[in-house]
């Protein structure tokens, strides 16, 4: 247990960069997760943590004690793989053991701590299996065992719940969770799931093409997103493109968009569905009321969406709650959608990427 | 033939004809095959127990006589224990070559890899009297040059029977190192393991059957080589399989038969003993 910080930690192949200027500070017993889609970082930053790429530039601190340049095996860290890598030929007690005996710690007393570990993650009657007589659920929970008997300084999980189907997925996603704050331990976990980042994590750090893209609790990602790319990423956004000049936004398609903040130049503004209101009336209630016409409508049970045409350039997405009673607008009917002047605008320059 | 009974659906009875045909065609070209490569096997256990000193049919009757003659015969005794000598050394030091050379050729990315992969599986295409003739004049060179009498020595002879198990050693070891998964071994080093102990407790039990595989194809092939060793061989020093020819060329009688079958025996034996611990079945 204990604090993690990274300090501008680059790692690049040539002229690609895997990880670029990555800079944390994990607090002692903070859940961090590591979001982002396949190829943006994040592996590679978790294995900076664990030793098994050594940056091109930056410094990893564990506890405060500089650990960049020490092998895997000097660091204490305790690392889930994405396919648990359980030794095939050991027992289940022996795989979580083997910490334990690197470590020189007697074998009574590590009997007596892998028995601990076993019974923490409920598989203390099935020391005696090899790895192979486990469902993938047992072995996941086994390798969560062998990383944590030891006390490592930080946990590290990657992509633990990928290979897990999608009941057992969110059960041992409040495991582990609750096991993590019950031990205090402080995590990192990388995945590309959103969901299973917003149940989990104290603070989240959204990753795309190497850089870290915004840093914060859930909230903070989904009402304030940094740019673009976050604003597609966490949660789902429509977008509107436009010049802006003082607070206005002016769409190609002639909308004049009022918002929260003030962008010189090109910009973008992220709407979120459920903050789109949709009626056959103007919306007075808000400051931007546009009239358009339903393109599509998507009936999800108790939400649905529907896709609204304002412009030749200019689409956005509303999600209403399916009320008792409530009329479903069809496709080619003449609405009115509003919403209130959002601070989620950005500079047209960070297009780079689409969630 | 276990083969056509489990892609053969269930329904044995509701099968179209051709099917069944085809069935029983694969069964008869098996059982053609296996008595092709068991029969003369078959034929050299029986003429062991033979009693008539000229094997001939039918039997005048059996004896256990042969086995005697071939255990109280000294040659025979002699050569057993050279190449059981030959065939240890030259595997042990095979290995010893072939697990580095396969670590490199499977990990490393460098170039004229598969050339160095290809080098050292090539003593297995090269005939056996090519290679022995090669290495003949090779030694002669050697001897002259240096005066070292590498000629017809027990060194000389393990030079030549290392180049028989590297192949089988190295074509295994690499095989079984493709197939495993060397996250386990990132797994180790982050419990704490450093390289050599990762490679100690993780990655060599996981190889463990490919190297024994390797060592028994090796030390198998080293024992039962004829054509190299004819060159390699010294005055007083011969190998079993030339104890045999030399045998053979004054006498036909089934001692030979008793040899041979001890022969087939002891690596049999010693084939099922090694599985029992390390599934070979698996690798090869």
């Amino acid at each position: 247990m204990a604090r993690l910080e990274l300090d501008g930690v680059s790692k690049h192949y040539g002229d690609f960069y895997a990880a670029r200027e990555v800079t944390l500070d994990v607090a002692e017993g903070e859940f961090l997760v590591l979001l982002g889609p396949s190829g943006c970082g994040k592996t590679t930053t978790l294995r900076a943590i664990a030793g098994f790429v050594e940056p091109s530039a930056g410094t990893v601190r564990i506890g405060g004690k500089d650990v960049t340049r020490l092998p895997p095996w000097k660091r204490n860290t305790g690392l889930v793989f994405q396919n648990y890598a359980l030794f095939p030929h050991l027992t289940v007690a022996q795989n979580v053991a083997f910490g334990l005996e690197m470590r020189k710690v007697s074998k009574a007393d590590a009997a007596t701590k892998v028995n601990e570990a076993l019974r923490l993650v409920r598989l203390d009657h099935l020391g005696d299996r090899l790895p192979r007589q486990l469902s993938g659920g047992q072995q996941q929970r086994v390798a969560l065992a062998r990383a944590l008997v030891f006390r490592p300084d930080v946990l590290l999980l990657d992509e633990p719940l990928s290979n897990l189907d999608a009941k057992l997925r969110n059960e041992v996603r409040v495991e582990i969770r609750s096991l993590q704050q019950r031990l205090g331990i402080t995590t990192v976990m990388v995945t590309h799931d959103q969901e299973e980042a917003l149940t989990m994590a104290d603070r989240l750090v959204v990753m795309s093409e190497g850089k870290v893209r915004q840093v914060g609790s859930q909230r903070d990602l989904y009402e304030r997103p940094a740019d673009r790319f976050v604003a597609g990423f966490v949660g789902r956004s429509s977008f509107l493109e436009g010049h802006m000049s003082g607070d206005t936004l002016t769409t190609p398609g002639g909308l004049a968009i009022k918002c929260a903040r003030k962008i010189a130049g090109e910009a973008v503004v992220a709407l979120r569905p459920e903050r789109v209101f949709v009626g056959t009336e103007p919306v007075t209630t808000a400051d931007n009321s546009f009239p358009g016409e339903v393109e599509f409508v998507s009936y999800m049970g108790g939400l649905i969406d529907i896709h609204v045409r304002l412009s030749e350039h200019d689409q956005v997405i509303a999600q209403v709650p399916n009320h008792d009673g409530s009329v479903l607008p069809a496709v080619g009917d003449r609405v009115h959608v509003g919403w209130a002047p959002t601070s989620a605008v950005f500079p047209a320059e960070h297009n780079g990427m689409d969630g | 033939m276990s083969l056509a009974r489990s892609d053969a659906p269930a329904a044995g009875g509701l099968l179209p004809d051709r099917w069944r045909l085809g069935r029983w065609l694969f069964k008869g070209v098996a059982l053609v095959a296996f008595l092709y490569i068991l029969t003369p096997l078959i034929f050299i256990t029986w003429l062991s127990f033979y009693a008539q000193e000229i094997p001939s049919y039918p039997p005048e009757g059996y004896s256990l006589n042969w086995y005697g003659q071939a255990l109280n015969n000294e040659r025979f005794l002699k050569a057993f224990l050279l190449s059981a000598q030959l065939g240890v050394v030259a595997t042990l030091i095979g290995l010893a070559v072939a697990l580095p050379a396969s670590l490199g050729i499977v990990r490393l990315r460098f170039r004229g890899r598969g050339t160095v992969n290809n080098l050292l599986l090539m003593p297995l295409i090269v005939p056996g009297i090519v290679l022995g003739f090669a290495l003949y004049v090779f030694q002669v060179e050697i001897a002259i040059a240096t005066s070292w009498p590498i000629l017809g020595s027990f060194g000389g002879l393990v030079f030549g029977h290392v180049l028989l198990v590297i192949p089988w050693t190295v074509r295994l070891i690499t095989a079984s190192l493709v197939g495993f998964d060397r996250t386990l071994e990132e797994a180790a080093q982050n419990l704490g393991a450093n390289r050599f102990t990762t490679f100690r407790r993780v990655t060599m039990p996981a190889i463990l059957p490919g190297i024994v595989a390797g060592a028994l194809f090796g030390f198998v092939s080293s024992f039962g080589n004829l054509e190299m060793s004819l060159f390699l061989v010294g005055p007083g020093r011969t190998t079993l399989p030339i104890a045999i020819l030399q045998y053979l060329q004054w006498k036909i009688d089934p001692t030979i038969a008793a040899v041979s079958v001890l022969q087939i025996a002891i690596i049999a034996v010693a084939m099922l003993v090694t599985d029992r611990f390390v599934k070979i079945s698996r690798v090869v």
